[in-house]
């Protein structure tokens, strides 16, 4: 079994490495705006939308402006996305003529998409329309994934730079990242996967007979174009309940590894399009190596502590398989475990199994991938920008100890800029610690936990964990279409996604007007081992002093209350 | 001069720093030192808790007492490591101060001269100084001339010249005028000389935070604000399962979270670095300076006194035409006999060496030619023998005038000298060409030792020097260095700093000339001489009273092990936190989750036992540092990767495992004395 896992998720690593280097160096020109394969197709349709909105390209633009417009484009997303979802039943493509959704749900959907969490207090095929799901949900996973990007390629611009204002256009970050690199593998991969079984349809529900002679409603809809940006985006809102683990959405083992890859690719790829942009691919190596390490760490443990199964079982005599509760059998313990570490190292969050039911440690490790900040892949875009102000944090903690002022990249990093990075890295464990310790002593917070013991720590530190950090993904057990955790998640998911990315984007202003010092023997290391090593030190030394009180006393205590065969 | 180095544990300094401790408990004081004010804030809370309890006699009023006894000790500690600091520093400034105590001044006003005490001197006024007076003051000599006996402050115990106008105008208060008589206007309030600036900066209450303490302590902060939080909701976390940890618990919890080892010392470290440069003599006019001189990586060095001893010194005698080696060098030493120069006595010791000593001319009927700058020769008559040495144009065409034959083989072995870098001097007897004295520029020991040093820690040297760029690029070749700036002149050299400087570099510079004032404002770290003028140590951020411009180097030391320090404590202080939470966590849940025994790694006596040995070990780890804190980490020069390397193995590995065998092993005492 161990050496199952160790070659399985060897070849995902390989398969992923091989993609991601070409990926990513693609990406790089499209931000550089080189000419590239698509280009011929592609250039007149991009300088057409300029003219049509009225968009000068070539105008730089400081941060504040950049930042400036990122948010105005969110909050329109926002607002119109929210009464699009409340008036669905004057608007077509609504077979099952769905109501109008709920003032507060709504209001938390559309925040969980823009924000591109897609955490998800309902269930698709009973709450959305096809429009909703098309119109609303499907755009606003290209755009957030999209205003990810902006904010990633923003910041890497600010360290290939030197003694300037500006860093870029936002309206052709954006334009770029959905025309180049979103639609067209969109396209692609969705053709695959309807290839396997993935549905792609406007026709209502069908009703079927079952052997016992009951009637079945089986959901249909324009699956299969949603369901590559659902991954491809880090967006992770299905659209069934079952997200994932649903036929229709994920047909086969196939189709699984397909999907994780979706998920991964970008993220991975941007560490080598921030290398190259910076000109620096050993940077972009190291980046990636650091995330690579960590997710490796994660994946084994996840996928060992699944196959290992339940103690009691063999305690009671039988033997201990895998533990299977809450997985598909099509994709069996190990797919789903390295699925599960991967949509939660990356800020995903599509499911295909119950995370809820992992075993206590195999559980620990999607909650720990989140709450070290979404920084291994993370989301798109968040992920990068998120790891390189852990990158500035360790240099500024431990470059002291070379003897010079810390730097990165030849910038110096000083109070602004440490404060910034504190922002980005802090606000979400910050949401995390305060939100998760209003729900378990407030009797609204009480009432949505569903189990006893440290389980139901788990499952409110996984919600606010999955919500702040942008994931999206769900323990399951959770009430979590409870007001309070309609308006706290909501919450949550707002500051999270927004004031790291301001934080950025005034980082990125900040370090763009620096000057660049050139590197000397007597420089700060960052390319080496050495630097990885702190690198991963730092980000969980940090991350597990913040959060070994929450993990001790909820996955880690309920292991061990497992092994004396108490259960919750 | 001799290093003023005050002894680390002295019984005086110790008991003030002790007092000083208490003193800045003031909360006000405290507040400067967010994370040691929220200890401040934690003890005083478990002490009001500690006593309730005392009142209402609960059990564990004892456990509470002693928990806060340590958190105060906690909080005393950081104090008295930054008073020690501060100690020392007043320490090494008086020493330089009470040389210029009651010193009265002869204020020139228009009623005439008015005696006054040398702290009444304003800024602008002129006092005269007569010989035997001390100067009230530091200031500019705007009239007279008078020898100073500098040796009070320089250490240097030949009288300097000082004099109105030019680069020797520069007067420091304190030192003795031993002969004539100089109008000097005072340059500065009193309190706001050097010296008095310098103090100002050790002194707790008007110390600047540099930028990088700035920095370090938004840091800090913030993680304390998280560990707060942290500490804030374990509360609803355990009343999930009906347990309240005490506050005496989690106030200890949050102290030894908070980065309170590297918080504590934090202030003692900047202290420390100003004074170990006053310890070199050096005075900083700003604990940025010091900063920005662990960060520079261009030093433009002045060649002379810096790179070569200062003086050339003859090295080879070279005959041409059908002369000797010999012969040249009786002849040269001939002509050097009255030639007082520091050359010119080279030339005689190296004579000296063929068997020429003990002359006695005083029975020959002798004529000495001094040097002068219309025939630049020098020599000597003896007889009707006229011997000459000079620059090589010079004596040739002296030579040319006697109707005397230039050997062919002279011109090649005066290029030759000059392509080496050395300074030929030609000699000659009447009408014929002897040889070729080669005159050197000697290295001091070790620079090209020192440079490659440098070179590893990434910094480039530039020599700046007024040579021509053939003689420059001789020396910088045998010395090592990385570029140079040949027939410099200060603009060329502030033209080199703005250059550097736009291409992202830190520099730092020394100069004592009006005219290098410029440049060394413009420089990240400029360092001024003593003995320069006035405008020059105002442009500079650093004087160094021994004017030894070597001394920048030594600097740029004190400033790297400043930051290493920095960054020693501070990744020691985190990885610390490790181990602390794997005592006190499992203590706190002893009773309701017995199951988490499993996480108490270090196996502790007891539940109280545990919690108490890691806030023991967080307050002594205070006091165990303090001797690194002020002498600062081991520094050797190295490059970033290598010293990283070993500063990590030390600082993060040992800060890493070091708490879990502390906290053992004070848990082992306090298993046996309870």
């Amino acid at each position: 079994m161990t050496w199952r896992i160790i070659l399985e998720v060897s070849f995902f690593a390989a398969v992923l490495t091989a993609l991601a280097v070409p990926l990513g160096l693609y990406m790089a020109k499209v931000f550089e705006g080189e000419r590239t394969l698509l280009s011929p197709l592609l250039r007149p349709i991009e300088g057409a939308i300029y003219r049509l909105a009225g968009v000068n390209p070539y105008a730089e633009m400081s941060w504040t402006r950049y930042l400036g417009f990122l948010l105005l484009f969110n909050f329109w997303g926002l607002l119109v996305g929210y009464l699009l979802l409340r008036w669905q039943n004057h608007l077509p493509l609504n077979p099952l003529h769905l109501p109008g959704v709920p003032g507060a749900l709504a209001f938390n959907t559309i925040v969980s998409f823009v924000t591109n969490t897609n955490w998800q207090a309902y269930s698709g095929e009973t709450t959305m329309s096809y429009f909703s799901q098309m119109f609303v949900l499907a755009v606003q996973n290209f755009l957030s994934a999209a205003t990810g990007l902006a904010g990633a390629v923003a910041l890497a611009r600010a360290f290939a730079r030197k003694e300037k204002k500006t860093l870029g256009n936002v309206w052709v970050d954006l334009t770029r990242s959905v025309l180049y690199i979103l639609l067209p593998i969109s396209v692609v991969v969705a053709l695959v996967l309807v290839s396997q079984g993935v549905v792609q349809t406007f026709h209502p529900p069908v009703k079927a007979v079952t052997l016992e002679g009951r009637e079945q409603t089986i959901p249909l809809g324009p699956v299969a174009s949603q369901e590559v940006i659902k991954l491809l985006g880090t967006n992770g809102g299905g659209f069934f309940n079952a997200n994932s683990a649903h036929p229709f959405e994920n047909p086969n083992p196939f189709t699984n590894f397909v999907e994780a890859m979706l998920i991964i690719i970008l993220p991975a790829a941007l560490c080598f399009t921030f290398g190259r942009m910076i000109r620096n691919m050993r940077q972009g190596w190291v980046i990636y190596g650091v995330m690579m390490f960590l997710f490796l760490v994660g994946a084994f443990a996840c996928c060992w502590f699944e196959a290992q199964g339940n103690p009691l079982f063999s305690r009671l005599g039988f033997s201990s398989g895998p533990n299977l509760e809450g997985k598909e059998w099509r994709f069996g313990a190990i797919d789903s475990a390295l699925f599960a570490a991967v949509t939660t190292a990356v800020s995903c969050g599509a499911v295909d199994s119950l995370h809820d039911s992992f075993t206590p440690l195999g559980g620990l490790v999607p909650l720990a991938n989140m709450l070290t900040g979404e920084v291994i892949f993370g989301g798109i875009g968040s992920g990068l920008y998120g790891m390189i102000a852990y990158a500035l944090l360790t240099v500024f903690l431990a470059g002291l100890m070379v003897g010079r002022s810390p730097e990165f990249l030849g910038k110096k990093i000083e109070k602004r800029e440490v404060k910034l990075s504190l922002a980005v890295v802090l606000v979400p464990a910050f949401l995390v610690l305060f939100l998760s310790a209003l729900a378990v002593i407030l009797p609204a917070g009480r009432e949505g936990i569903t189990a006893a013991g440290p389980h139901g720590l788990s499952q409110v530190l996984y919600a606010f964990a999955s919500t702040a950090n942008n994931n999206g993904s769900a323990f399951g057990g959770l009430k979590a279409d409870l007001p309070f955790y309609l308006w706290t998640t909501a919450l949550a998911m707002l500051l999270g996604r927004f004031l790291p990315l301001a934080a950025v984007l005034a980082l990125a202003g900040s370090l763009v007007e620096k000057k660049t010092i050139p590197p000397s023997p007597g420089t700060f290391p960052t390319t080496g081992w050495l630097f990885a090593v702190l690198l991963v030190g730092v980000i969980v030394i940090v991350g597990a002093l913040t959060f070994f009180p929450g993990l001790a006393l909820g996955p880690i205590l309920e292991q061990l209350l497992l092994s004396r065969g108490r259960l919750f | 001069m001799a290093r003023r180095k005050v002894n680390l544990w002295e019984p005086k300094l110790l008991i003030q720093a002790v007092k000083e401790a208490f003193k800045k408990l003031d909360p006000r004081q405290m507040a400067r030192n967010p994370v040691m004010f929220c200890v401040e804030v934690g003890a005083a809370y478990t002490t009001a808790v500690a006593l309730g309890e005392a009142f209402s006699r609960a059990p564990e009023a004892s456990f509470t007492g002693q928990i806060a006894l340590w958190l105060w000790f906690t909080v005393l500690f950081a104090n008295f490591a930054e008073a020690l600091a501060e100690g020392r520093g007043k320490a090494q400034a008086e020493s330089l101060r009470a040389t210029r105590q009651e010193a009265m001044a002869k204020l020139i006003t228009p009623e005439g001269i008015k005696v006054v005490p040398a702290t009444q001197l304003r800024k602008g006024d002129v006092v005269l100084v007569e010989a035997g007076d001390l100067i009230p003051g530091d200031g500019e000599v705007i009239e007279g001339i008078a020898s100073v006996d500098e040796s009070a402050i320089t250490g240097e115990s030949a009288p300097v010249i000082r004099e109105s106008g030019g680069d020797r105008s520069a007067v420091i208060g304190g030192t003795r005028v031993l002969s004539d008589w100089i109008k000097v206007r005072i340059a500065a309030d009193p309190g706001s000389s050097f010296l008095d600036r310098m103090i100002a900066l050790v002194e707790g209450a008007k110390r600047q935070k540099t930028p990088n303490e700035i920095a370090l302590t938004l840091l800090l902060a913030a993680l304390t604000l998280i560990f707060l939080l942290v500490t804030v909701t374990l509360v609803p976390y355990s009343l999930r399962y009906g347990v309240l940890p005490s506050i005496a618990v989690l106030a200890s919890l949050f102290v030894c979270l908070a980065p309170t080892t590297i918080g504590g010392l934090l202030p003692a470290i900047g202290i420390a670095g100003m004074n170990r440069l006053l310890e070199k003599n050096v005075l900083a006019m700003s604990g940025r300076a010091v900063e920005a001189a662990g960060d520079v990586d261009v030093l433009l060095l002045d060649k002379t006194g810096t790179i070569t001893l200062g003086n050339r010194v003859a090295v080879e005698f070279i005959p041409v035409g059908d002369a000797t080696e010999t012969e040249v060098a009786d002849k040269a030493q001939l002509a050097s006999l009255s030639d007082e120069t520091p050359e010119g006595r080279s030339i005689v010791a190296l004579a000296k060496k063929y068997g020429f000593r003990g002359r006695d001319l005083a029975d020959k009927s002798v004529e000495f030619v001094p040097f002068s700058a219309r025939t630049r020769m020098s020599g000597v008559n003896i007889g009707n023998r006229r011997i000459r040495k000079g620059a090589a144009k010079a004596i040739i065409q002296w030579v040319q005038d006697q109707g005397g034959e230039i050997p062919p083989d002279l011109e090649p072995k005066v290029e030759a000298i000059a392509k080496a870098g050395g300074t030929p001097l030609v000699v000659a007897e009447d009408k014929r060409v002897i040889g070729v004295i080669h005159l050197k520029d000697m290295l001091k020991g070790g620079i090209k030792e020192r440079f490659a040093q440098l070179r590893a820690m990434g910094i480039r040297t530039i020599m700046v020097t007024g040579d021509n760029p053939l003689t420059a690029q001789a020396i910088a070749q045998e010395a090592g260095v990385d570029d140079f700036i040949a027939e410099a002149t200060p603009e060329a050299k502030l033209a080199r700093v703005k250059e550097e400087q736009a291409a992202g570099h830190l520099v730092a510079m020394t100069g004592d000339g009006t005219n290098d004032a410029p440049a060394l404002a413009q420089a990240d770290v400029g360092l001024a001489m003593n003995v320069g003028t006035m405008a020059a140590k105002e442009a500079a951020n650093m004087v160094d009273l021994d004017s030894n411009p070597t001394k920048l180097i030594e600097i740029v030391e004190v400033g790297k092990q400043l930051l290493m320090t920095r960054g020693a404590l501070t990744t020691f202080s985190i990885a610390n936190d490790v181990a602390k939470y794997f005592a006190i966590i499992p203590a706190i849940f002893a009773h309701a989750w017995p199951e988490l025994r499993v996480l108490d790694v270090m196996r502790l006596s007891s539940p109280e036992n545990a919690v108490l040995s890691a806030v023991i070990f967080n307050a002594l780890i205070i006091i165990a540092l303090i001797p690194i804190a002020i002498k600062g980490v081991s520094f050797r020069p190295a490059p970033a990767s290598v010293i990283l390397r070993r500063n990590l193995l030390i600082y993060g590995l040992g800060g890493l495992v070091l708490p879990f065998v502390g906290i053992k092993f004070i848990d082992l005492i306090l298993h046996l004395v309870r």
